[in-house]
């Protein structure tokens, strides 16, 4: 008796992976044709996403938890559960503005979720997944100045930003009189700011506001967007199944409600659009700036 | 190509190096002369500076003084560009100090006995007998520690001073072309292997100079 029911545990202990592994490949899109970068991805298990770990909205290694979260994260945690039937198979790592596309080019990452805005420069040397999230660029000030009001208000001042970033184009464009500084990460600026050697930081509002939300007490957001910020994933050139399987999954999420639930978890405060962002962000630039 | 900001960069990174190199020098041989002095807090001092300075990264040097002094009780904010030059002086210092400890060191004791006994003191007799002899016989490995300074300064490109590598990095971003690090790094060379052709022809110099007395 005592021996048939340790035999019985033991057949259950065999059976219980087989049936975890039947169930974990259950889901997910069906094993694409070999030799394509999807299959590979399959075969590996995991995709490896870079995605940022200093910005508080949309990708931020959180120190108390040591775990990522934000807009991005849980975006590249559906999507690896779209196509690849388990969360776990998103494999994160950092890749900071000026990183983003090499690290796809070079193969480093196989999808790069990062705040990446999408535009015709960059379409020319990656692929852009359908278009996620519609972000616009403003200035972030310590909470005591009162000297800048937006945009108009910085020519001769000094300016941090990111390499790599649009926003370093955009404002060089839009305020041709401002000094630039750049540094690799967002918080570095900050970081620049607090010490003074910068008198405001630049790139998208929803960037910045992570910062407000993280010290309400020392920074502002003034003078509403003044670009147009498409946000997609990017992809490698040449990789149309993947591709097409990421953005499966994004309309899925779109249409299923996913996509304003992970919006209202991070940005909260900040009204969901009626309508997710158009498909191609092409169509986006032809919308009008909601601020000043 | 557009190289503009390539050659502003260069700019950045050759007025870099020199003041860093300026001040190194000055502070490397007080410190030198320190290490060697017979006075032991002074020695143990310079000996402390010495391993600190040789022991640590200079990226942490850079971003202490950026980030650390203006939240210390010191409160010190300098630049961007200045905090480029005194992080590079502080830690090249420390090897230039080295040096010129190993150049004294090697001259013989009479040289400072004998200068004693002619009614100098200890300052005045380093200051006239033994340093001009030991700077005649240290150009070489100056010229290493220089050389390295040179190649050091693309460290200021993390703390947003626009020198050659953050130029580099900022025309790269632009045109996704990462071959301008190779024009970056020839440019690199342009500066270092005529400057340690210098060093050696100053070298054979001062030996000719010395031979002929």
């Amino acid at each position: 008796m005592r021996r048939g029911l340790l035999l019985l545990a033991v057949a259950a202990l065999t059976l219980l992976p087989a049936c975890a592994a039947r169930t974990g490949s259950s889901g997910g899109v069906p094993r694409a044709a070999e030799g394509t970068s999807l299959r590979r991805i399959q075969d590996r298990g995991k995709i490896a996403i870079g995605v940022k770990y200093d910005i508080p909205t949309f990708g931020y290694l959180n120190p108390r938890t040591n775990t990522l979260e934000g807009f991005d994260i849980d975006l590249g945690k559906a999507i690896a559960r779209e196509v690849f039937g388990s969360e776990s198979a998103a494999d994160f790592k950092q890749a900071v503005s000026a990183d983003r596309i090499p690290f796809l080019n070079t193969g480093q990452v196989d999808l790069v979720l990062s705040t990446m805005t999408a535009n015709e420069e960059r379409a020319q040397q990656i692929d852009f997944t359908d278009t996620y999230y519609v972000a616009g660029q403003s200035l972030l000030v310590k909470k005591d100045d009162a000297a800048i009001g937006g945009i108009r208000d910085i020519a001769g001042k000094t300016v941090c930003s990111v390499s790599g970033s649009t926003s370093e184009r955009n404002i060089r464009e839009k305020a041709p009189q401002a000094q630039v500084v750049l540094f690799g990460t967002y918080s570095e600026c900050v970081q620049a700011m607090d010490t003074g050697r910068a008198e405001a930081v630049t790139t998208d509002d929803i960037i910045l506001l992570g910062f407000v939300k993280d010290s309400p007490d020392r920074y502002k957001v003034v003078g509403g967007q003044f670009t147009i910020e498409p946000y997609a994933g990017g992809i490698a050139k040449n990789n149309p199944e993947l591709l097409a399987a990421v953005n499966d999954a994004i309309k899925k999420l779109k249409s299923s409600g996913e996509w304003k639930r992970i919006y209202e978890k991070h940005l909260p405060g900040v009204p969901v659009p009626s309508n997710p962002p158009p498909v191609a962000w092409q169509d986006v630039y032809r919308m009008q700036p909601t601020g000043a | 190509m557009d190289l503009t900001l390539l050659w502003q960069g260069l700019l950045v990174t050759l007025q870099l190096s020199l003041l860093s190199i300026v001040l190194s020098l000055v502070i490397g041989t007080v410190i030198g002369v320190m290490r060697v002095a017979p006075l032991a807090p002074v020695a143990v001092f310079a000996e402390g500076y010495i391993t600190f300075f040789r022991n640590i990264p200079l990226l942490i040097v850079l971003f202490f003084i950026l980030n650390g002094l203006p939240a210390s009780p010191i409160g010190l904010r300098l630049s961007f560009f200045e905090t480029a030059v005194a992080g590079l002086s502080v830690y090249t210092a420390a090897y230039v100090a080295e040096v010129v400890r190993a150049g004294l060191q090697s001259l013989s004791r009479g040289q400072l006995e004998a200068a004693r006994s002619l009614g100098m003191s200890w300052v005045t007799a380093m200051r006239f007998v033994l340093l001009p002899q030991t700077f005649a016989a240290i150009i070489p490995p100056l010229g290493s520690v220089f050389i390295a300074l040179t190649k050091n300064t693309s460290l200021a490109s993390a703390i947003a001073v626009p020198e050659l590598l953050y130029q580099s990095r900022v025309v790269e971003a632009r045109t996704f072309n990462p071959n301008i690090l190779l024009i970056a790094g020839a440019m690199y060379l342009a500066i270092t292997i005529p400057a340690g052709a210098a060093v050696n022809l100053l070298e054979s110099r001062m030996s000719l100079a010395r031979t002929r007395r």
